[in-house]
């Protein structure tokens, strides 16, 4: 893919670094994505160079940004700690040798009011932007520059035409789509990156759909 | 097509349609994003907002980076930026500019990354004080830009904009020669020209090394911010006057990414090596370690 206009000029962001802070929150804004309500504690666990230089960078504080909601480029970010406080989601930082990822990386495990919990891992990958490569336990790949649609469905013959059938009744279409599964005739779950936005309609259409168990949408385009 | 991966490719193009440098970039962006141009204007538009903003927050009020080691010198050189000083007023004023915005990003206040948050301060401030003090129209400053990203995209394409695989060379070297291509453009210089400005630019600052003192984009960061500064415009002026660059554009892009790779990775971001290891860096280092 060629280089875009906006891959050098910009993004609009809050400093110092487009890959430390602007990453860092954007990983924050999908970890909050797969929360269906504002998380009661979030835990961080930074890998590598995240681990090594988080808070000259203002890393924590872009990281907590970003699962308060506030986009790349919200100056609400440098006192995030602060608000978190006021708004009741606690957090902490720990540092963890996440295998062979991106030097800055980081796993998010977010607790929910009802007990239940989520789990995310993610890079920084330069110039604020990012790749999703664990959501829940299921190896994904996305970027979260398109809305993004994660399955969990029977593994079985029809499933892919049948998710995406769905989509292009809706006039949904599908930019990147992977499928993954542990085994066969299991669970598999499948990553749609889609060019338009998915209603909540629409998610649950695709719930309602016979073989599929879980669908989870994330979307921070905005910014 | 208005695709481009080389400067010649950019040439050729401008050439062949009789285009600015600008107006090719305008439409191989609309092709490859599905955007209309309208659209892509608009947004560059946005961003000069965003610029001017964090050029008036770092002059006007108090800022001090998070560490607390830098903070109010674009403030400082403002003031002889209306005196003319040894340099005159628009180098005052631009290195003034991009002081300011380095330090609102080392702030974490609101700044465009051009190319990076470490080199944010060099575009901004020559798109701007060239406009300001050259009465320039808005919409001349918005082509200036994205001259600025035509250059950008080249260097990305072809080299790298991080400080992390290429060193300094990679930020401030990259936004030198976007800000110097921007600036021939503004003063009605030619697309070789242009570009021929960005050699000289990027020629200039080859070899320059990444070592944040603390690994903070603070220090030699913003004072790095206002040397490219300088330097682009001074290539600018070279080539507006018709001193050319021995070495193509395309060929020292090539050249600088070599270097990257030759540059120890001591010096590549990692505060392993250069300024961060004097005894002063090392010190600061502790001292803010100890605060953490």
């Amino acid at each position: 893919m060629a280089v875009s206009l906006f891959d050098v000029i910009g993004p609009i962001m809050v400093g110092p670094s487009s890959s430390h802070t602007a990453g860092a929150v954007r990983l924050g804004n999908v970890a909050r994505s797969l929360c269906s309500t504002q998380p009661q504690r979030v835990e961080f666990y930074l890998h590598g160079s995240f681990a090594q230089t988080y808070q000259g960078h203002g890393t924590g504080q872009a990281l907590v940004g970003g699962m308060l909601g506030f986009l790349p480029d919200d100056e609400r970010i440098r006192d995030s700690y602060q608000l978190a406080a006021q708004n009741g989601m606690e957090y902490a930082f720990f540092t963890e040798d996440l295998g062979d990822v991106h030097p800055n990386s980081v796993r998010i495990l977010s607790f929910l009011p009802d007990g239940s919990s989520s789990e995310m891992i993610g890079s920084s990958i330069g110039g604020g932007k990012i790749l999703v490569t664990r959501v829940n336990g299921m190896a994904v790949k996305f970027t979260g520059q398109y809305p993004t649609l994660i399955t969990r469905h029977q593994d079985q013959p029809g499933m892919v035409a049948r998710i995406s059938g769905l989509l292009s009744q809706h006039d949904i279409n599908i930019a990147f789509l992977e499928v993954f599964r542990s085994a066969r005739g299991s669970l598999a779950s499948m990553v749609i990156e889609t060019d338009q936005p998915v209603s909540t309609d629409i998610m649950e259409e695709l719930i309602g759909l016979e073989g599929v168990q879980e669908v989870l949408l994330v979307d921070c385009t905005c910014n | 097509m208005y695709q481009f991966h080389r400067g010649q490719d950019l040439m050729d193009l401008c050439d062949r349609h009789h285009l600015s440098i600008p107006a090719v970039m305008l439409q191989a962006e609309a092709e490859e994003s599905g955007w209309g141009v309208e659209q892509v204007r608009s947004r560059i538009d946005e961003f000069l907002v965003v610029m001017e903003d964090s050029i008036q927050k770092g002059l006007q009020s108090e800022i001090k980076s998070v560490s607390g080691l830098i903070g109010g010198n674009g403030r400082k050189l403002y003031q002889r930026a209306t005196s003319g000083g040894l340099c005159g007023t628009t180098v005052l004023r631009a290195v003034s500019y991009a002081l300011a915005v380095t330090e609102v990003n080392a702030a974490m206040g609101r700044i465009v990354a051009a190319p990076t948050g470490g080199a944010s301060g060099v575009i901004p401030g020559i798109i701007l004080a060239v406009t300001e003090e050259g009465n320039k129209p808005r919409p001349l400053a918005v082509d200036a830009l994205l001259v600025a990203g035509a250059v950008g995209k080249i260097i990305a394409a072809n080299a790298t904009l991080s400080g992390a695989e290429g060193g300094c060379q990679a930020e401030v070297g990259s936004a030198s020669a976007m800000g110097a291509a921007a600036a021939v453009y503004m003063e009605g210089g030619s697309p070789s020209m242009a570009l021929n400005a960005a050699a000289m630019a990027l020629k200039g600052l080859l070899g320059l090394v990444c070592d944040p003192v603390a690994g903070l984009v603070e220090v030699p960061c913003s004072k790095r911010n206002a040397i490219g500064t300088v330097n682009a415009l001074i290539c600018a002026e070279m080539s507006l006057a018709g001193i050319e660059s021995v070495i193509p554009f395309d060929e020292i892009v090539d050249a600088m990414f070599r270097v990257g790779r030759m540059i120890s990775p001591d010096l590549r971001e990692t505060a392993r090596g250069g300024c961060a290891l004097t005894p002063t860096a090392q010190a600061i280092t502790r001292n803010i370690l100890s605060q953490a």
